[in-house]
């Protein structure tokens, strides 16, 4: 093989098949902590279990272990009788950076409502890290969230998962390699925002001819660019052999990658899943059509988000393995969300597999996430339903992590995962429950009685001056 | 010991009650918040032909065609709902069945005379769907749009009458920064308009520009014996109503009031009551700087009377879940329970809505605590009467409930 085009390989193929580096990067690095033990604690793990006045010792920014065992010499005690301890909370649907407070109009940047498809954009390059929501979220328990585009758009973009901490950029919250998420939206917001421009798409048949048009270029966008990095494999292959003339063909075709495309480069992701789909749907009967077609196309729907009429599915949804991120009392705002129940989240939690979160949508919400947990564990109790506190935890940890492919990492106190980690006054599942610290990585980030550990925004700096305190 | 004749009585009045068909509801055992800051304590409460008759220590004596055993829970006067458009508007985004405001009808911007009143329907499920979660009135509001005074409203009973109305006619006025926008760029504008229109009260000029002769009628009537609520957050804004409240002698209720905390002792001197929610903690606007979520807890500390509302209408029924949340930061319990309880029926002029012989029995049974997230209501009486505890909710949960469908959900009809 002639050394040009050795070097042409070396040069183009490599670089071709890295064709999308890692963009707009993770900066977030915990900084050092000390060990920390919690004494004596009611500890919900997040995945189910229940430990009464037990142990949970966290070192090196990781879940160490749960019950007894070895602590550094430096450990802090943290005294937790009667206190109780739960995992990090987790909201899978958050707009706070790109819709932050105050919500002024050149605050509003959740929603690029100029076309019906814009898979294009990312909502963190729309996320504004001075949000006051951040901190306030933050002493309400939440550690991680995933900030979504809004629902104006069938195809909204890419959503991302944050780290709750104080940052200057998205960057410095980004969870290191947590999935991106794909938001889409069925019904109503779609078709009146484009139809009331007496635009495409007007309809809800509208809108599943255009998410199915959508996918089909994702998918000729997948092909062709499998085929150029398989051509780009033979071409290697051949050059390291430095055998057939085909090898020729092949690197020939190297030459021509196809053009990289941002909105296709979503939707390709999200077929292959990698892209974790988010899908902002209300009616059971538009999500048992949307599951029909992610079948029709062969992708997965990860979560249903609001789904007010999940509980008429509850069965469908554990069998697909799509999860349910849910209001525990949200409804009548608008017709699809007419046929809401209270104890939608606990029905849907209900079947053998079935994966029920409590989401915010909301930057009140996302602050009382625990609360609005207590309202659905509650109406599926007073339905009959038996479901403990370790039960419902999983709402708005362990299940919501596993919603945004953050499972492995967080979401539930098992050994070596990231110490995120929320220490309550008292149980949680109460009006009157708060977080007294929250750690994220092993890191004390919030304290609720000590002013050095209670974070502020720039926004907030420096307001009301001369007001009376 | 009982009089020998005791039993002889309880027969007469056993027989009498044949003919007076007096319907009794005895409620023995419960922890009875009686709708004041006292704290719970231990009574049976006999409800005769709708009323309360007599609340004691132990009336287990006492025949009652109906017995509830309330030990372990407790119980309090239904609730109030907040300021919501209850029967105003089935569905939010349904504009055909939302009639809580004036949207580009008229071109003037005060329409005192809109009367909200006339739109409500006892019979929209929002009714039973908040009722059954322990509330049994609220203030109908005029919604406040983009114009200076949006309208007129009025306390409402959730009994299910047609026009079960209470209480002193409530004005909506506008004067924060987001109407001040749309009316003209500022806020000033509001007072400018404010200030013409009550001027234009004292003249007696039929060629009136900024309001109608129905409008101008409504608020002199007003003036006299009603209510002027103002929404506002921004303390400026604050004392700027309470400035033309004094000077043009109105009854001013502030709404919103989330920097309310910043002019407290103006507000306590002043006596004026602040409708708030508790959960407003971010400065989702620049009238809004200064939320806090011990804002109720500096105001009644302070002297300030204060109330709820959740500005929520489908889910009205979280306003417990907003008087807990003011108790969680600071706020005396006994002070919640009042604000969701007696006092607002107290400020917008209703009938009393305590646990008090002689007073109308709108009651709640409650699993636990009524503030908490973690109790509901399981039992709703209005008017003596137990109510169904039915609402378009429980129904859809009785037809999805079962895990068989049978022929379809269609079929299993509750």
């Amino acid at each position: 093989m002639p050394l040009f085009l050795v070097l042409f390989i070396v040069l183009f193929g490599c670089s071709a098949v890295h064709a999308q580096p890692d963009a707009f990067p993770s900066t977030y690095t915990a900084p050092p902590s000390k060990p920390v033990l919690f004494r004596n604690a009611t500890i919900l793990t997040g995945d189910g279990q229940r430990h009464d006045k037990t142990d949970l010792y966290i070192e090196a920014g990781r879940i160490s272990w749960i019950g007894k065992g070895e602590t550094a010499p430096e450990t802090l005690v943290v005294d937790a009788s009667d206190r109780w301890v739960t995992p990090g909370l987790i909201d899978v649907h958050s707009h706070l950076g790109v819709y932050p407070s105050p919500g002024v109009a050149a605050h509003s940047d959740g929603n690029e409502a100029t076309a019906p498809v814009t898979a294009e954009v990312w909502a963190e390059h729309s996320v504004w890290p001075q949000d006051p929501g951040f901190p306030r979220a933050l002493a309400g328990g939440v550690t991680a969230m995933q900030i979504l585009p809004g629902s104006a758009n069938l195809f909204g973009g890419r959503g991302v998962t944050l780290k709750n901490v104080p940052s200057t950029s998205y960057q410095g919250m980004k969870f290191p390699d947590a999935p991106y998420g794909l938001k889409m939206a069925c019904g109503e917001n779609p078709k009146r925002v484009y139809g009331g421009r007496n635009q495409s798409p007007s309809t809800r048949m509208g809108n599943v001819a255009a998410y199915r048009s959508a996918w089909i270029r994702a998918q000729r966008y997948q092909a062709d660019w499998d085929r150029y990095n398989k051509a780009v494999e033979d071409a290697a292959e051949a050059a390291a052999d430095d055998s057939s003339g085909a090898s020729v063909a092949s690197a020939l075709l190297t030459n021509t990658p196809p053009r990289r495309n941002l909105e296709l480069d979503t939707l390709a992701g999200a077929l292959r899943g990698d892209i974790l789909v988010h899908m902002h749907c209300y009616r059971a009967d538009e999500m048992l059509t949307i599951l029909d077609m992610a079948k029709e196309f062969g992708y997965r729907v990860g979560t249903f988000h609001h789904g007010v009429e999940a509980y008429k599915i509850a069965d469908e949804l554990a069998d697909n393995g799509v999860c349910g991120a849910l209001w525990a009392d949200w409804w009548g705002f608008k017709i699809e969300a007419y046929d809401g129940i209270q104890e939608n989240i606990a029905l849907v939690d209900r079947p053998e597999g079935g994966c029920a979160i409590v989401h915010s949508d909301s930057d009140e919400g996302i602050q009382r996430l625990n609360q609005e947990a207590t309202k659905a564990m509650l109406r599926g109790n007073r339905a009959g339903l038996s479901i403990p506190p370790e039960r419902a935890i999983r709402w708005i940890t362990l299940n919501a992590a596993k919603s945004l492919g953050i499972d492995d990492q967080t979401g539930s106190l098992s050994t070596r995962k990231m110490a995120d980690v929320v220490l309550w006054n008292q149980d949680p599942f109460s009006v009157y429950a708060k977080p007294l610290q929250v750690y994220i990585d092993g890191v004390l980030r919030y304290e609720r009685d000590n002013p050095e550990l209670n974070p502020q925004s720039d926004f907030e700096l420096g307001q009301l001056m001369g007001a009376a305190q | 010991m009982r009089h020998p004749y005791f039993f002889l009585c309880l027969l007469i009045s056993a027989f009498l009650s044949q003919f007076t068909r007096a319907e009794t509801l005895l409620i023995t055992n419960g922890n009875v918040l009686i709708g004041d800051d006292s704290p719970a304590s231990r009574l049976d409460i006999l409800v005769e032909n709708g009323r309360i008759e007599t609340v004691a220590k132990d009336l287990t004596s006492l025949e009652a065609d109906r017995v509830i055993d309330a030990t372990g829970r407790v119980i309090t006067p239904a609730l109030f709902a907040g300021i919501t458009a209850a029967g105003l508007s089935e569905i939010g985004m349904v504009y055909e069945a939302v009639d809580s405001r004036l949207n580009g009808l008229y071109t003037g911007l005060m329409h005192p005379e809109f009367d909200v009143r006339r739109a409500y329907n006892p019979h929209s499920t929002v009714v039973p769907v908040t009722r059954v979660e322990g509330y049994g009135y609220s203030l109908l509001m005029a919604a406040f749009g983009d114009r200076t005074i949006a309208g007129q409203g009025s306390l409402v009973r959730f009994d299910g009458g047609f026009d079960s109305f209470e209480g002193k006619t409530t004005i909506y006025v506008n004067v924060d920064g987001y109407s001040g926008n749309k009316i003209g760029g500022s806020r000033a504008a509001h007072w400018m308009l404010l200030e013409s229109v009550f001027k234009e009260l004292s003249v007696d000029d039929e060629d009136l520009t900024l309001i109608s002769a129905s409008g101008k009628a409504t608020l002199k009537a007003v003036r006299r014996n009603g209510l002027f609520v103002f929404r506002a957050n921004r303390a400026s804004d604050i004392l700027q109503a309470l400035r033309f409240s004094r000077e043009h002698n109105l009854n001013p209720i502030i709404s919103g009031g989330q920097e309310a905390w910043i002019v407290r002792d103006e507000l306590a001197r002043s006596g004026v009551p602040v409708v708030l929610n508790a959960l407003d903690n971010l400065p989702g606007s620049f009238d809004g700087l200064g939320a806090r979520l011990d804002n109720a807890a500096l105001l009644y500390e302070a002297g300030v009377t204060v109330l709820f509302t959740s500005g929520e209408t489908h889910n009205a029924r979280k306003l417990r879940q907003v008087a807990g949340n003011a108790v969680a930061n600071g706020l005396a319990y006994g002070a919640a329970v009042e604000a969701i309880t007696s006092l607002p029926a107290e400020v917008f002029g209703g009938k009393p809505r305590m646990i008090a012989p002689g007073l109308q029995a709108d009651l709640v049974i409650w699993s636990g605590d009524p503030l908490d997230v973690n109790s509901a209501a399981d039992q709703v009486i209005i008017g003596g009467v137990p109510d169904s505890m039915k609402s378009r909710q429980t129904q859809l949960l009785k037809r999805y409930l079962p895990e068989d469908a049978g022929l379809g959900r269609a079929y299993i009809n509750p």
